[in-house]
């Protein structure tokens, strides 16, 4: 579904991502981790067009989407969520969203059923037509995936959505992550809660200094020697 | 700038009742208010293209290739009036969406993206200076017509009451055309780009062509404006048509208006010609030069202190007080 060969970014002398290689299967919800400048979000930019790769190939259901412009990326069904979250604030909660629906029809009132049905979907209904200025962060991170929702994605790129909620937030998101999986979806994301990982992804890609340092079932990486070392640490608990 | 909240009938009143007010007044107050609709009519089209977060500093420049390009073409090519406003606007959006193209193609954003505006506007200002089919700085003149025989439809020309209600028409029309357009998947794809380009582009919303097509829409309006501005004149030269100038006074009443509103370029226009007029005139009754320049800068810089959303957020919310209060009784 989602096939990444050699990737790499160099930012002049710097080497944010070397030589990545993974290869996503339909419906798979996989975890991309690693360690604070690892390169995790350089890869989902990469990906998503919002930057060209120095080296290397994306490829979306076979076809080569390297270094298409991002929104080329998103109407061809590959959605991508900001980690530091982007809303447009002075539009409200729905128009948000639809700015995503917007990519399905060209119709107003559709793309505003379209999003309403996104927005009821996180639970962010009662503040549909708030501004999101006005939003708290866990109400930001929601309207981020219902406007990536909106935009019927085959492919949902998540970046660290639950960093910075609550416990009973992060199990709203999982539970949704889970019903879109459910339904199909194939989904990549990047996520510190090792908890939240190691429950909703079948395999786990662990990033380090840029390049692949493992790949596996969660089990395999919470037993794998190199990453406890680099990443998890020693005193790690694994649900 | 969001889709009008109200319904169109209040603007329509207000549209019909101006053109109704047309013939009682003298020619006084038809020049004034023409000049007012010019300013509104110019600034409807700057605030679509601010819209979509494309900030022009070079508006003159759609301006101007519309006046000469109508002009030219009437005076020179023999073409229809109409057929010429028709090719001034198409000519105007195509050097719109070239200039557009450019900078999208180099990743021009923001205050750059402003700076490409002037720069082009007055690389077209030199360019026309120096055109001497079109007059160069000698300026381009139009035929004096015979006011007895003229027929002001057909040749688009007339009194001062023809061009009060031909740009009080203009605006009226550009009025509704933006409100169609802001209400549309193309004015919310306008104002996501505005908020949040990145985020947007994300989401799918075509960036390089929503911006060439806002550009092109506020650029051929403008070149209407330029057009039936030069037919009124009569003359044409770079300076007063494509000058810096120009450009400046063109975003005055939009942003004293209010930039969010669609009614705001109007309102502000209402308020800064008059004001431009008698302290020009005053200026120049107590031969106090410079006064005029004085007041509108110190009214520029009242409003964005004191109004940074302008004149029309506050009228609307003062009659929302108004209303609630008379209510509350």
């Amino acid at each position: 579904m989602l096939k990444v060969s050699g990737l790499s970014k160099r930012f002049r002398g710097l080497v944010a991502v070397k030589d990545v290689s993974f290869d996503i299967k339909r419906n798979e919800i996989v975890a991309l981790i690693g360690p604070n400048g690892a390169g995790k979000t350089t890869c989902f930019n990469l990906i998503a067009g919002a930057l060209k790769p120095s080296s290397g190939s994306v490829f979306l259901d076979g076809e080569d989407i390297t270094g298409r412009a991002p929104e080329r990326i998103a109407v061809r069904g590959l959605v991508r969520t900001f980690q530091i979250v982007r809303p447009m604030r002075g539009m409200t909660v729905l128009e948000n969203v639809m700015m995503g629906a917007f990519a399905q029809t060209s119709d107003v009132a559709v793309a505003a059923d379209i999003a309403a049905k996104a927005i009821s979907r996180i639970g962010l209904s009662a503040k549909a037509n708030d501004l999101a200025s006005s939003l708290t962060l866990p109400d930001l991170k929601m309207l981020e995936l219902a406007r990536a929702l909106a935009a019927s994605p085959r492919v949902l790129l998540l970046d660290e959505v639950m960093a910075g909620l609550r416990p009973a937030e992060r199990e709203r998101i999982a539970s949704i992550v889970r019903e879109l999986h459910a339904g199909g979806m194939t989904v990549l994301l990047i996520e510190h809660v090792m908890r939240v990982v190691m429950a909703l992804a079948g395999r786990v890609i662990v990033l380090h200094h840029g390049e692949k340092l493992a790949e596996g079932t969660p089990a395999e990486i919470g037993a794998n020697p190199k990453v406890i070392e680099s990443y998890l640490g020693t005193k790690t608990k694994l649900a | 700038m969001r889709p009008p909240a109200l319904s169109r009938w209040p603007a329509l009143a207000f549209f019909a009742a101006m053109a109704a007010a047309g013939p009682l007044m003298d020619s006084f107050w038809q020049s004034l208010l023409t000049l007012v609709f010019f300013y509104a009519y110019m600034g409807l089209s700057w605030n679509l293209m601010m819209s979509a977060g494309l900030l022009s500093l070079g508006h003159a420049l759609f301006l101007g290739v519309g006046a000469y390009a109508t002009a030219v073409l009437i005076a020179a090519a023999g073409l229809d009036p109409w057929l010429s406003l028709a090719a001034g606007a198409f000519l105007a959006a195509m050097v719109g969406s070239a200039l557009t193209w450019l900078g999208a193609r180099f990743s021009v954003r923001g205050v750059h993206f402003a700076l490409l505006t002037i720069a082009f506007a007055e690389l077209f200002r030199v360019l026309f200076d120096n055109w001497e089919l079109v007059g160069g700085t000698g300026g381009f003149f139009l035929k004096a017509i015979n006011p007895e025989t003229n027929r002001p439809l057909a040749t688009l020309r007339g009194g001062t009451l023809f061009f009060y209600l031909a740009f009080l028409s203009a605006t009226a029309g550009a009025y509704f055309i933006i409100g169609r357009l802001m209400a549309s998947r193309w004015g919310y794809r306008w104002r996501g780009l505005h908020a949040d380009e990145d985020a947007a582009r994300a989401l799918g919303v075509p960036a390089l062509q929503s911006k060439v097509l806002v550009v092109a829409i506020s650029a051929g309006l403008a070149g209407v404006g330029g057009g039936l501005f030069g037919l009124m004149q009569g003359s044409l030269f770079p300076d007063s048509v494509m000058g810096v100038r120009v450009s400046i006074d063109i975003l005055i009443a939009p942003i004293i208006g209010g930039l969010g509103s669609l009614f705001g370029p109007i309102i502000g226009a209402f308020f800064v010609v008059p004001l431009m007029e008698f302290s020009n005139v005053l200026a120049q009754r107590i031969g106090f030069f410079g006064l005029n320049t004085l007041i509108n800068g110190m009214l520029i810089l009242a409003v964005i202190t004191f109004l940074p959303d302008g004149l029309w957020p506050r009228l609307i919310a003062l009659a929302r007080f108004r209303s609630s209060a008379r209510c509350s009784k």
